[in-house]
């Protein structure tokens, strides 16, 4: 069942939001989008969301205490660790379910973590929750870099961009280092529900949680969220950005489901790397290197190749999972 | 009826987890905790728990899930040693700064490195300072019943705060002994259930757990973990009487032994306290009026009951089994410092023991005595027990 515009509006229009004004989050930040949508469709769904978050942005502007902008019940405990918190959460309301000490069967719980707190320091946790099987959804908001602590480099960076931990210099051209394709690591798992998303795409989002918040176990969806200062980009443009990664196959939507692929946006034509590198103020020290279309051609054959492949899985896995069960 | 059970301190252990029957047991396998560990997944396995066991990938992981758990209302335990501790241990001071009543048999154990998987106090020592309650158990018979008593102390309202409860890696956890076991029923009701006041899974009255706690508030949060330690300490004695009541077994801040016509006594903690009991009777017999001070409460540190029992004495020695490098050892630190106010302070001396699981013989429990009973200690000199000079 695809969401409804009218019945998300009629629910907004009579009932709180999960995530409400009053967090000090930048101007133009994509991160209260991710925590609005998701804990939006969780609720008009008749879900009710119970929501943990990794230490980030999206965490120390939302939670400076005696304050918060968390209208559901919220966790945060570490960095490295939402997907263990989360894991222990969810195995307190299985028992206490099972022991009748308890007997809300419209609990769903949410994890929210960044780049930083998902591809890096807290993948550890995340897979071995995944493993577990876990009855979660985890949204990663990918902003590509540490932003909370002044934009340095991530397992997520990609090549070229500036950061401060991978500057782009006058011998070296910035992070040597494609960015890991997470989503494929948690599809990985097999047992698993995974997929991409997008802040200019703010229905396949929707459809994408829907499906995470009905799938029986560990649920996994990667956002594109721009970090409007630290990409140097205006702030009212997160969104355009992201549309623009979509449409020239660098941040292709797709989602994966017990071993099958799908991809979710197929776009007719596809416009050059190019213009969304150019689009972005933290490639501007690149675009400036006389090795700046070397490094340009490579990631455009880097995009060429995944987005190929991505149709290929398509094709190879269509009704075939791997799994019919966690 | 209670029943004698001859096994390891690990199935003694095991065994009151099993009587407590917590909603949530976290854990990941390290020597020598990995036997609580194992006997507990046979008990859910069997369906003799109706736990939730979650089979974590690390300690880290473990202390994570037992924080997420704890929060959402659920009676929550996990078990740990040694380099496991230390993983935990960012998480070990946000579950006690969020005031979860969390249960941790901590099996002790060397920390690395180098690498030692014997026993020694370093890991307990470690994690002395991050607002857990701390409970030290000479045997079997107190790890199992210390355990239960944790669990009552913890969930108190006006204190809040997690436990560990350590006992002796491989001498306690792996020796086969006999301890006593309660009925099922009397430690159930004893424990009683767990209603805590918030909880994540309570959607109507949604609460932040975790929030950032800047200038302006984090000083007096920690005053008020400092708050709930103090209502510890109070709320202790009661513990140990309702226990008492139900066991027969009559416990305190500190096992005395032999010292009430004492001039000279040893303090040491965990199951050294057997061997220095038999040092004492051996001793005694030669007529020399000596003692023995086992704390089992270190933190909340019962200081008055340390000033009480070593005012006026002649001589106290206390061994640990840690050391605090750059600094006097840790035990003895705080056992010095408590008798700064006492009217008439006996001459002191610091001994290390056991370090990595070093044999501690009664010869050695012994060298130390003899040392206080010739007036041979110095106060600023930490010695060695069983050291290879």
């Amino acid at each position: 069942m695809v969401p409804n515009i009218r019945d998300i509006v009629g629910y907004v229009e009579t009932h709180d939001w999960g995530f409400t004004q009053g967090h000090r989050l930048c101007p133009g930040c994509n991160a209260p989008m991710v925590a609005n949508w998701a804990t939006l469709a969780a609720k008009s769904m008749g879900y009710e969301p119970v929501v943990a978050a990794a230490t980030g942005c999206l965490e120390v502007s939302s939670t400076i205490y005696p304050f918060t902008s968390w209208n559901v019940p919220y966790i945060h405990n570490a960095f490295e660790n939402v997907a263990a918190t989360i894991s222990g959460a969810e195995a307190a309301y299985r028992s206490l379910l099972n022991r009748g000490k308890i007997d809300n069967d419209k609990i769903k719980f949410i994890a929210f973590a960044g780049d930083g707190g998902t591809y890096d320091i807290g993948l550890q946790a995340l897979s071995g929750a995944i493993e577990r099987g876990h009855d979660f959804v985890y949204i990663l908001y990918d902003n590509e870099g540490y932003m909370n602590t002044g934009n340095q480099r991530s397992g997520s960076t990609p090549p070229g961009a500036d950061s401060t931990t991978a500057p782009v210099g006058k011998s070296i051209p910035g992070k040597l280092q494609l960015k890991k394709s997470i989503v494929d690591i948690v599809a990985g798992h097999e047992g698993v529900y995974a997929a991409t998303a997008a802040t200019a795409e703010p229905w396949d989002f929707m459809r994408k949680m829907q499906t995470a918040l009905e799938f029986k176990g560990p649920s996994f969806i990667a956002m594109l969220a721009p970090c409007v200062r630290f990409w140097r980009i205006p702030d009212d443009s997160g969104p355009e950005v992201t549309k623009l990664a979509i449409e020239t196959k660098y941040w292709p939507l797709w989602e994966y489901n017990m071993g099958v692929y799908k991809v979710t946006k197929k776009p007719k034509t596809f416009k050059p790397i190019k213009d969304y590198v150019a689009k972005l103020g933290r490639y501007s020290k690149l675009m400036k290197r006389q090795d700046a279309n070397e490094i340009l051609e490579e990631l455009q054959n880097y995009v060429d190749a995944k987005w190929d492949r991505l149709l290929a899985l398509e094709e190879i896995s269509k009704d075939k999972p791997i799994r019919t069960k966690i | 009826m209670p029943v004698k059970l001859t096994v390891t301190g690990a199935a003694a252990v095991a065994h009151a987890m099993r009587q407590i029957n917590p909603d949530v047991v976290a854990a990941y396998p390290i020597t020598p905790q990995t036997p609580i560990v194992e006997y507990y997944a046979g008990f859910v396995s069997d369906g003799i728990v109706d736990t939730v066991l979650i089979p974590v990938e690390s300690e880290h992981s473990a202390m994570s899930a037992v924080v997420g758990s704890a929060a959402s209302g659920a009676r929550t335990m996990t078990a740990t040693a040694a380099n496991g501790l230390a993983l935990m241990l960012e998480i070990v001071y946000i579950a006690a700064s969020y005031r979860l009543p969390i249960i941790m048999p901590v099996v002790n154990r060397a920390l690395s490195g180098p690498i030692n998987i014997h026993c020694d106090h370093s890991d307990a020592m470690m994690a002395r300072d991050s607002g857990w309650i701390q409970f030290f158990t000479e045997n079997h018979q107190e790890a199992y019943d210390f355990t239960i008593m944790a669990t009552k102390l913890a969930e108190k309202e006006n204190v809040l705060l997690p436990v560990m409860v350590n006992l002796d890696g491989f001498i306690t956890s792996h020796g086969v002994e006999s301890f006593e076991m309660l009925d099922d029923g009397v430690v159930r009701e004893f424990v009683g259930s767990w209603n805590p006041k918030y909880s994540l899974l309570d959607t109507k009255n949604p609460v932040t757990f975790g929030p950032l706690d800047l200038f302006d508030y984090y000083f007096e949060h920690h005053r008020q973990q400092e708050e709930a330690m103090t209502n510890a300490y109070k709320e202790l004695p009661r513990v140990f009487e309702e226990f008492e009541k139900i066991s027969g077994r009559k416990y305190d801040f500190l096992d005395l032994y032999k010292v009430d016509d004492a001039d000279y006594i040893m303090v040491v903690m965990n199951s050294t306290a057997s061997t220095a009991k038999y040092v004492v009777d051996q001793l005694r017999e030669e007529g020399h009026k000596v003692g023995l001070v086992k704390p089992q409460v270190f933190t909340p540190f019962p200081k008055k009951e340390f000033q009480q029992v070593l005012n006026g004495r002649k001589g106290v020695v206390v061994l640990d089994r840690a050391m605090s490098f750059g600094k006097e050892a840790p035990l003895y630190s705080l056992v010095k410092s408590s008798l700064y106010e006492v009217a008439s302070r006996p001459s002191l001396g610091s001994y290390v023991y056991g370090l990595g699981g070093r044999d501690t013989t009664p010869e050695m429990i012994r060298e130390a005595f003899e040392d206080v009973l010739q007036g041979n200690l110095i106060a600023d000199e930490q010695r060695y027990l069983g050291l290879r000079e």
